[in-house]
């Protein structure tokens, strides 16, 4: 069903602004937490079941408790507000029309974690979220939630918003850090892990935008109520942006215990395909996660109803799952190309690959090299075996996700619709002319063997 | 001679201000993006030395920066940078029409840039709009929601201007 936790204040005019936001409840939970230790924060936060709003799912809490606090060395907290895997765009949501409730939650967590300095890296296309972030900072400072002495308890927190300037990469925590230490982003190896040794080489935690929202309501009902919303281990309300053949894109908020098939069809949510087009296939997690026909998406290989949640969405693993993900939710209907779709994400991952590692660097150019063929109606039978190689070699093989990301959309897309690849293979010039359709991917399930 | 402005020099002291001492180069990329701006929209090489004189670094650390990021041009651009998203979520919405569209209109290719300097065409990866696809970003706003007459209209407006 719809919660409204984060988004609660949604249609309240004017809640970009500091009074607004203050007389609508903002900054209560400020108030509570700069009252608490900042341990029974990090408990609070472990008792919520929070996990990691970016694409990884990881525990906050238990990644906070890694957090090392050795004497006399400054710590830090950065928002990683690099939102870039296709079809996420919640966290620029959050930022342009809720950024005193990102600011509250940094405040919190930067107290919580004993960060006197902390930074939101964003991505540098949203140039003018910059400006948003800078005054909310402004008013948080003139009303005494920022700067030296907050509120009389003697600790000092300054929020720097920091641009990047174009590389996907940047989101995955260690190239962020050396990002914002003016360097490429060239991912590092771990250990040692941010948590020891990350921004110049401090004890450095870095959180999702939408994680650190999410700081707020947990602090303002408590840990466990939190965790109350949702089921599971998919605890509180997660926001999830939706893109594709949609009625309704756009960015919701849901509680986790929603079904697929009523949050693309119900009203409340995507409202439907478009022109009453049939589904053909969905990518529910941002472009990384595999993507699923549409008799796999609303239930499992075991016929079982699916949720859209952590679990659910993954029931079935690679073979006849999907993941949760960043929460970008993209639709594609009965017209869509599957072989050009994936084509355009295997032509991102090349362009975003940092080229640290070979698998990544070569094996991305090589697999955006032959779909554009496939494509193009110059592909041969064996390239297709030959895509699924590569991506076979890149994934596990690099150091950071990246290299996972490239590969898992390609392996999916194969898996799933092989029989779509081999039409373009054996009609090239008609697939220069139409696509394959629906075909039998909405037919009543049949699971295919894991590959 | 390249060098910014007073207002500016004491922006990049700010900026400078917001890291710990002696880790000046975290200021790079934010620099960078301002030495874009006032210096014709792309980083020439005395731009990036002069960048690297302020911040005590190595032109060479100004460099590898500069040519990772795909927000800085190594090259001159266009008064107007086009920079039409076309990945997954926007080719499911017609990108690659709006990018057709826009190299008729002109009559130039990707990355090319019109006889009268005014536009670049510049395709792009995925730029966290794709709930309101087709869209590109000119210069620090994007324009989503794209259509053939939105783009006549935009070039019209663009080309109105350059002429007062």
């Amino acid at each position: 069903m719809a919660v409204k936790v984060l988004l609660k204040n949604d249609h309240i005019e004017g809640i970009r602004y500091y009074d607004t936001y203050r007389k609508h409840g903002g900054y209560a939970a400020a108030e509570k937490a700069l009252k608490m230790a900042p341990a029974d924060i990090v408990e609070e936060v472990k008792k919520s079941g929070l996990r990691g709003r970016g694409g990884a799912g990881f525990p906050t809490g238990m990644k906070w408790s890694f957090l090392a606090k050795p004497e006399g060395v400054p710590r830090h907290l950065v928002c990683n507000a690099d939102e870039s895997e296709p079809g996420t765009f919640k966290d620029r949501y959050l930022m342009e029309f809720h950024p005193h409730t990102l600011i509250e939650g940094l405040l919190i967590s930067s107290f919580a974690l004993g960060s006197n300095a902390t930074y939101i890296y964003i991505r540098g296309e949203y140039a003018w979220i910059v400006g948003i972030l800078e005054q909310a900072i402004d008013e948080a400072k003139k009303n005494g939630w920022l700067g030296k002495n907050i509120q009389g308890t003697g600790f000092d927190c300054e929020i720097y918003v920091h641009r990047g300037a174009g590389a996907y990469i940047c989101g995955e925590e260690t190239a962020l850090i050396e990002s914002l230490e003016g360097k490429r982003g060239n991912p590092r190896m771990k250990p040692p892990f941010p948590a020891i040794q990350g921004l110049w080489m401090r004890p450095t935690v870095v959180n999702n935008v939408e994680t650190l929202a999410a700081v707020v309501p947990i602090i303002n009902m408590g840990g466990e109520e939190y965790a109350k919303i949702g089921v599971g281990r998919s605890t509180g309300s997660k926001l999830l942006s939706v893109c594709g053949n949609v009625n309704k894109p756009g960015v919701y908020e849901i509680d986790m215990t929603i079904s697929v098939e009523e949050f693309i069809y119900s009203d409340e949510y995507c409202g439907g395909i478009p022109n009453g087009k049939r589904l053909k296939a969905c990518i529910p997690g941002g472009s990384s996660v595999p993507i699923v026909p549409a008799n796999l998406l609303f239930k499992t290989a075991k016929g079982e109803t699916r949720y859209m949640n952590y679990e659910s969405l993954s029931d079935g693993g690679f073979a006849t799952g999907t993941m949760m993900g960043s929460g970008g939710f993209i639709v594609l209907d009965e017209d869509q190309c599957i072989v050009r779709h994936t084509m355009t994400l295997a032509r991102f991952y090349n362009h975003e690959s940092c080229g640290q590692c070979s698998p990544c660097r070569e094996g991305t150019g090589w697999m955006y090299k032959i779909l554009k063929n496939i494509e193009t109606g110059k592909g041969k039978m064996s390239d297709i075996d030959l895509l699924w190689d590569i991506q076979r070699r890149i994934e596990g093989n690099t150091i950071c996700p990246l290299g996972d990301a490239a590969a898992w959309p390609v392996a999916a897309a194969i898996r799933h619709f092989r029989d779509e690849f081999e039409w373009h293979v054996n009609n090239p010039e008609e697939s220069q002319k139409r696509n394959f359709g629906l075909a039998h991917y909405a037919d009543p399930i049949h699971v295919p063997a894991s590959a | 001679m390249i060098k910014f402005s007073e207002s500016r020099l004491a922006k990049v002291k700010e900026i400078i201000a917001r890291y710990p001492d002696g880790k000046q180069k975290s200021a790079l990329i934010p620099v960078l993006h301002m030495a874009q701006d006032d210096f014709g929209g792309w980083l020439d090489a005395p731009v990036m030395d002069y960048i690297a004189e302020l911040l005590q670094i190595k032109p060479i650390e100004v460099y590898e920066v500069a040519t990772f990021y795909s927000m800085f041009n190594t090259k001159p651009v266009g008064k107007h940078l086009l920079e039409v998203c076309r990945t997954g979520p926007c080719m499911l919405n017609g990108s690659d029409d709006i990018i057709d569209y826009i190299k008729e209109k002109l009559g130039i290719r990707e990355g090319e840039t019109t006889a009268d300097g005014l536009f670049t065409l510049k395709p792009a990866e995925c730029l966290g709009a794709c709930g309101y696809a087709p869209m590109m970003q000119l210069g620090e706003h994007y324009r989503e929601h794209l259509t053939k007459e939105k783009i006549d209209k935009l070039i019209d407006e663009l080309r109105a201007q350059a002429k007062n």
